[in-house]
């Protein structure tokens, strides 16, 4: 009297075992695990290109509630390796629901495990770290050889080019023209730009510096994307012949990180990242605090003499942006663009438009 | 900014007695508040009328007074106690409203102190109905439309104006009667004629009509840096057009996508930004469901019901926060005692399902009209916490004590697809019930949300649990297996309702989950969805993989709490189990408490060392037994909703504290008591079970008249009543045997004496008595109901003396450990027994407070084996104090329509205030005040209409009210009795008699008292009744017993000036 189910299961690197239902696209599937703990958001959260590689679990037990729309799309597709719910919502209704989550991941060629503790899966992430996983119909037929195999050949080391585009474009506007660096960008990222008037030369992830500087851009827009930034050396390269030009630079996320680098800071690894919409930063000039939603696994530190940090985490103290103490060089960690998450640094665009006008303002006079 | 360290001393004001829509969540809410400022070295002053509150209780503050919450004591208070600071918003509306009072009669600036926290100007724009629409406007958020009008013309043009379908309302009516839905001109004309009649100020309010868009709330916290967070959002399942507090509410929303999440949060932080809210807020938001349009309701610059369910469902212990930010904090510098290591500037996530369900008062008022609307009719409420919407729904639902383990509900079942269809249209407290006895017809699924406004996603929910419902009846016990069985409790079904499908036993259910190994787990609670280690446990149930319960190896006693509040079983209770917790936590005991009120101190995280969010069934709290495996558990403080477990507990062989279960038993048991009595020695009044009329006026007549009558089995409403003749008893039997004539009505000789109650504590040989209360109201009104009075003003040595006798013989041979209530009637100098009960009442906070005995404590410990003379008592009557205290109930019938007003053996009172003086008469004067009570002037105009059995008594008193120059308006009969008696009197029309009548009278306002003795209660289409639904409805004090007339009276006669009374600190100013 149940109704059929495809039975399937997530093996963690640790050995640890969840045994649950499949949905969406059935097919054997390797990724890192983590867990965001989003309440809303999860069509984004499946669209944003900066979980390429990764198998993400929502701790929020319901999802797919509202559905999926075609609006809400924070890139062309989803690029994360495989999802986990507690429950996913057979008959979705929101007024623009257009299909249901299992469809969308059907479609997608995304595995869905669903059913499991999703909370004891995040404690184990949380006490022993960000890990490997594997999502299959074959837990039980696969041998410890079979699944160290899968484990070992698992690499997220080019994720940026997997996610990032092959041809640039131009969003056309009246405002401040910006080189946008295509690592995975998100949709919202682009909106809240062209929202304000910007002219925006979209890169692929790879372009040379000089291709880049050649459209005359007012400044450079590092954004979000996923894996380590140290996996992309030849960006990191790329932006420090620009920082060298005195462009201004602006960047979000993974392009916190790249113009860190850049800058001769050093970045690390979380235990288990930052993903949710919950993360207090404070503003190191003002002592403000604000609400921001985050996605990152990586973290900057050891900056140098001339930089200094922006906003600080203020549940683990970690760096959240930081700021060249005489270069117009301004990058956060966090995601002012939100989509998924609150919307209450959305002045961070306005700031980054305000620095590079700043500059020009200086350039001309 | 941290500290601000010019504040020293902080004023704090409590919400007052409960009555509907002010419950417990501002004892809540104010214990927090207070604790929060007491831990910064800052002494605290509470004012609060409430002597049930734990906020209340000796100690709490550092200044406590138990005194009417008017401008006039508060400013006693201020002027004794000179508090440099106030903070305005925790004790609801009412202590919101009293400080904008004294803020604005300049007592505040008088005595220089200053509002911290939201200031009074922020307060205002957010209450201010004018001031809050040009908020809205400035901040550019919309809101529903609406515009007073006063004629018909300008009605239809605003209409047309705002668009249709519009809302009339019209302006002071009673209970929001003659207002209305018009679709379009027509109806709109109709309405709008009828409601400008029926308005007293000839206006009404059209408004937008946003009925069926979605309810959505935020709880939303601010600093004074300008930090902002919400703590939480909630949905109500229900939408627009039922009360926030009569809706199934869930937390965090379910059917928002993110755009539509963010868009209302964002616009709830630029109101509160902009109001410079600093503390919580409230923000009320409707949501269309099919586009981005959304309007303002309401905004609460304070704590409330929303925010005492917020802190409960994530763990952000909101109050708490408030009264630092007051205090100067900003969030990020106040620690987060939940995870222990982050702070409370962040957002809670949760990784659960939240569900509150209201819990209405309708098993006690039968007759009451119990349609839903935009007035709040819910005396409490539950929460639950599942990992599913399933299932927190069915733990809400059992948590209710309704009598109810699934969806399927008799009433229900009974009723037509049109009367269900017609339900759920227009809903009442059995909607959700109504709801899936439609879809069990295969009712359509798309229709249905189309008919009730609710979402889809909901409907859907509760499809799949109806069909599951009818999917398990086609099985057998053995065809069920353990996948099945898992899949069934995974989605909270209880073994109770499964095996009532199965038609089985329960334990047949428990036996296979033993088997099978199907065993809850327990999940924590903790801010933040498992991303941080929490330090404070704090548990809920479901059957998921790991259990995150770590059981210590320390004693531990488990304390069952007393569920949602509900007509007789209210705050008191809680405040009981708080206590014991208390107790035990001295004795080094490990403490773990179990409950399901969102709205009290016992399920605040840090009062137990564990706290299990959980229904109060056997099934659920044996689940925590068997995880935690207590030395024992506690029942005497949890009321009724504990009690009642005694017997399951015994059987499970599951260790109880205190009396025991067969003990309970014989004090509960009609039968087996009354051999205890006999054998005693001890009177009660005698009385008999009858099953036919003949019978019962057989047995009536060898008791003599007036008898007291009640079913056995209480079905249909009907109460106990007392009787004066043949023809009233034999009108009584014939109805109680055509409505059930499978069960006895009990009769009993009625003793119209005086009522006496006792709290007292007993370890077996020892009974200590704490203090004697004795009633103003003569036996025949609940003792719930009627004013309180200790020390006892007119009991002699003896009786007191048979008090202490017959209340130690009772309690040793019941061999009752620990607490016992006791009622008596004194009748003609002697004492008879009416009541026992083997456990904490509801009088045992007002008793703590007025005689300082902890009473509590002295229990617990006897409970746990100290014994009585060893702790210092022995069996003794403590000493009586010098100061008089009377507790005063209070009453919410004014929000329950057709609910009968007069007092009688059952109750309604929702709460109670004390009042305090040196003597029986300022003490009442002061109990009347706090509990809203108008005391006659010369000049008053009192309304009389006294049953005719009752005029003679009633003449001496009416002539001493016009001696101090009262102005009667009476109906016929009692005005030619008291034209008889030589009173001057105006007579009134009947109702029947035509226009202006009676009500007519009340309606126009030039009454300031209504002495109303009826003849008999509940009949809704008498006269008496109409004129007490009246007066409550008009906001006119009404009194319906003789002896509180007589209270009045006398102290009307007094002529106390009350700038010259005293105010007492519970702290100090009690003692002996």
């Amino acid at each position: 009297m149940l109704k059929r189910t495809i039975k399937a299961a997530l093996i963690l690197e640790n050995g640890k075992t969840f045994f649950g239902k499949a949905f969406g696209y059935i097919k054997e599937t390797v990724g890192e695990v983590v867990f965001t703990t989003n309440m809303t958001g999860y069509q984004e959260t499946l669209t944003d290109p900066s979980y390429a590689g990764q198998i993400v679990v929502m701790t929020f037990p319901l999802i797919g509630n509202y559905g999926v729309n075609l609006e809400d799309m924070e890139s062309r597709k989803p690029f994360l390796k495989g999802f986990i719910v507690r429950e996913k919502c057979e008959v979705p209704n929101n007024w623009r629901c257009e299909m249901d989550i299992d469809g969308f991941l059907k479609q997608n060629k995304i595995m869905g495990l669903e059913g499991i503790d999703t909370r004891a899966l995040t404690r184990v992430l949380r006490d022993n770290g960000t890990m490997r996983g594997i999502i299959t119909t074959r837990a039980n037929d696969l041998t410890a050889s079979q699944i160290k195999q899968k484990f070992d050949t698992y690499t997220n080391k080019h994720a940026v080019e997997e996610v990032t585009i092959k041809e640039k474009y131009v969003i056309n506007g009246i405002g401040t023209h910006f080189a946008v660096l295509d690592c995975g960008i998100k949709q919202g990222i682009l909106r809240e730009l062209s929202k304000r008037g910007c002219k925006l030369t979209v890169f692929p992830a790879f372009t040379s510096a000089e291709e880049i500087l050649a459209c005359k851009p007012d400044a450079l827009f590092l954004a979000n994307g996923p894996g380590n930034p140290e996996d992309i050396p030849t960006v990191v390269e790329n932006v420090k012949k620009i920082i060298e030009t005195g462009l201004p630079i602006l960047g979000i996320c993974l392009g916190n990180q790249v113009v860190s680098l850049a800058l001769g800071c050093k970045t690390k690894r979380f235990k288990f990242g930052h993903h949710g919409g919950n993360h207090p930063v404070k503003d190191t000039q003002t002592g403000r605090v604000y609400i921001t939603s985050q996605n990152h696994e990586f973290v900057v530190c050891d900056l140098p003499d001339d930089v200094e940090a922006s906003f600080i985490n203020i549940n683990d103290g970690s760096i959240e942006g930081i700021r060249h103490k005489t270069k117009p060089i301004y990058t956060v960690q966090f995601h002012p663009e939100a989509s998924p998450g609150p919307l209450d640094v959305g002045f961070l665009f306005d700031r980054f438009i305000k620095i590079t006008e700043g500059v020009g303002k200086n350039a001309k006079g | 900014m941290p500290k601000v360290n010019s504040i020293k001393k902080v004023l704090v004001i409590g919400s007052g007695p409960i009555v509907i829509g002010q419950a417990a969540e501002f004892d809540y809410s104010g214990t927090q508040a207070c604790e929060s400022i007491k831990e910064e070295g800052i002494e605290v002053v509470l004012v609060n009328s409430n002597p049930a509150t734990i906020m209340t209780d000796i100690g709490m503050a550092h200044y406590t007074y138990i005194e009417p919450l008017t401008i006039d004591f508060v400013e006693k208070v201020i002027a004794k106690e000179r508090p440099d600071s106030i903070i305005a918003g925790m004790g609801g509306q009412t202590g919101l409203n009293l400080s904008c009072e004294l803020y604005d009669s300049g007592i505040l600036d008088k005595y220089h102190v200053n509002v911290i926290g939201t200031s009074i100007a922020s307060i205002k724009e957010g209450e201010d109905r004018d001031k809050f629409k040009s908020l809205m406007e400035r901040t550019n958020q919309p809101i529903v439309e609406s515009d007073i009008v006063t004629g018909v013309e300008e009605g239809v043009e605003y209409a047309y104006s705002i668009g249709f379908p519009v809302i009339v309302r019209p302006a002071y009516t009673l209970g929001g009667t003659g207002g209305g839905i018009c679709k379009d001109e027509g109806e709109l004309r109709q309405v709008l004629t009828q409601g400008l009649h029926l308005s007293r100020v000839g206006q009404c309010l059209i408004e937008k009509s946003i009925a069926g868009w979605k309810e959505i709330e935020f709880e939303v916290m601010r600093d004074g840096a300008g930090n902002c967070i919400t703590v939480c959002s909630m949905e109500n399942v229900d939408p627009v057009g039922v009360h926030t507090g009569d809706s199934i509410v869930v937390a965090p929303a379910l059917t928002l996508s993110d755009r539509e999440y963010q868009m209302l949060r964002s616009a709830a932080i630029n109101i509160i930004n902009s109001i410079e809210i600093k503390g919580g807020c409230n923000v009320q938001f409707a949501l269309d469901p099919n586009s981005y349009n959304y309007a303002v309701i309401e905004i609460n610059p304070r704590v409330s019901r929303s925010s005492a369910l917020a802190s409960k469902a994530t763990g952000y212990p909101i109050a708490k926060v408030a009264a630092k930010i007051a205090l100067g904090y900003n969030l990020d510098e106040i620690p987060n005692a939940v995870t222990g290591k982050t702070t409370a500037c962040f957002e809670p996530t949760i990784d659960y399902c939240v569900l509150k369900f209201p819990r209405w008062p309708f098993d006690k008022f039968f007759g009451a009209k119990r349609q839903l609307g935009t007035k709040m009719m819910a005396t409490g409420e539950i929460m639950s916490i599942g990992s599913s919407f399933e299932s927190a729904l069915l733990k809400g639902i059992r948590s209710l004590e309704i009598g109810q383990y699934g969806l399927e509900r008799e009433s229900s079942k009974k009723k037509t697809l049109e009367e269900l269809k017609k339900s759920v249209v227009s809903p009442d407290d059995e909607r959700i019930f109504d709801l899936a006895e439609m879809l069990r017809r295969d009712y359509k699924v798309e229709k249905l949300c189309q008919i009730t406004g609710m979402d889809l996603f909901f409907i859907e929910k509760i499809k799949n649990l109806v069909e599951m419902e009818e999917d398990f009846k086609t099985l057998t016990l053995e065809e069920l297996d353990k996948r099945t069985l898992m899949h069934y409790k995974k989605l909270g079904f209880s073994d109770k309702a499964l095996a009532k499908m199965i038609k089985c036993e329960p334990p047949e259910i428990y036996a296979l989950r033993k088997k099978w190994d199907i065993m809850p787990v327990f999940k924590m609670v903790d801010t933040c969805a498992g991303e941080f280690e929490a330090v404070t446990p704090y548990y809920y149930s479901c059957y998921e993989e790991e259990d995150e319960v770590v059981v210590s190896d320390r004693h531990k006693v488990m304390v069952i709490g007393s569920g949602p509040i509900r007509i007789g079983q209210g705050i008191e209770f809680d405040y009981c189990s708080v206590h014991c917790v208390k107790a035990l936590k001295k004795a080094g005991i490990e403490t773990i408490i179990v409950n399901n009120n969102p709205e009290t101190v016992s399920t605040d995280f840090d009062t137990s060392d564990k706290l299990y969010f959980e229904p109060l069934t056997e099934e659920d709290v044996l689940n925590i037994v068997e995880r935690e495996k207590p030395d024992g558990v506690i029942l005497q403080f949890g009321g009724q909703t504990a009690i009642k477990l005694a017997k399951f507990f015994d059987e499970m062989n599951i260790p109880i504290f205190g009396t025991k279960a067969k003990d309970i038993d014989a004090a509960e048991d009609r039968e087996k008591f009354d051999a205890i009595l006999e054998s005693l020695n001890i009177r009660r009044p005698k009385g008999k079970g009858v099953w036919n009329v003949d019978e019962g006026i057989n047995v009536a007549e060898n008791l003599g008249y007036p008898v007291l009558v009640r079913p056995s089995y209480v079905l249909g409403g009907q109460g106990m009543e007392i009787t004066h003749n043949k023809a009233e008893l034999v009108q009584y039997l014939e109805e109680a045997f055509y409505k059930d004539s499978k069960n006895p009505v009990l009769i009993d000789r009625y003793l119209g004496g005086r009522e006496i109650e006792v709290d007292a504590i007993c370890d077996g040989e020892d009974v200590y008595i704490p203090g004697i209360m004795e009633h103003l109201e003569r036996a025949g009104v609940h003792s719930g109901d009627s004013i309180s009075i200790y020390p006892p003003q007119h009991i002699s040595d003896e009786i007191k003396q048979a008090i202490m006798d017959e209340t130690q013989r009772i309690s040793v041979a019941l061999d009752v450990i620990g607490m016992i209530n006791i009622q008596f009637i004194e009748y003609k100098g002697e004492l008879n027994i009416i009541e026992v009960n083997p456990r904490s009442s509801r009088t045992v906070p007002y008793i703590t407070k007025v005689t300082g005995v902890p009473v509590i404590d002295i229990a617990t410990r006897v409970m746990l084996g100290e014994k009585l003379k060893s702790m210092g008592y022995g069996t003794a009557i403590a000493p009586e104090s010098k100061v008089v205290a009377v507790k005063v109930p209070v009453f919410s019938t004014e929000k329950l329509l057709k609910v009968e007003v007069s007092l009688g053996p059952e109750m309604r009172s929702t709460g109670e205030v004390l009042g305090v003086g040196y003597n029986l008469h300022n003490a009442l004067y002061k109990g009347f005040i706090a509990a809203g009570m108008t005391i006659p002037e010369p000049g008053s105009t009192i309304l009389a209409t006294i049953t005719s059995k009752e005029q003679k008594n009633f003449a001496p008193i009416a002539k001493r009210f016009a001696a101090m120059g009262c102005r009667f308006i009476a109906t016929s009969g009692t005005a030619e009795s008291l034209k008889a008696n030589g009173i001057k009197v105006q007579s009134v029309k009947k109702i029947s008699e035509g226009v202006p009548n009676v009500l007519d009278v009340i309606r126009s306002g030039v009454i300031d008292l209504i002495i109303d003795i009826p003849r008999k209660a509940n009949n809704a289409n008498s006269d008496g009744f109409k004129i007490r639904r009246t007066a409550v409805e008009s906001s006119i004090t009404i009194i319906t017993a003789m002896d509180t007339v007589k209270a009045m009276c006398e102290v009307m006669e007094k002529q106390i000036d009350r700038d010259k009374l005293d105010i007492f600190d519970i702290n100090r100013d009690m003692k002996r």
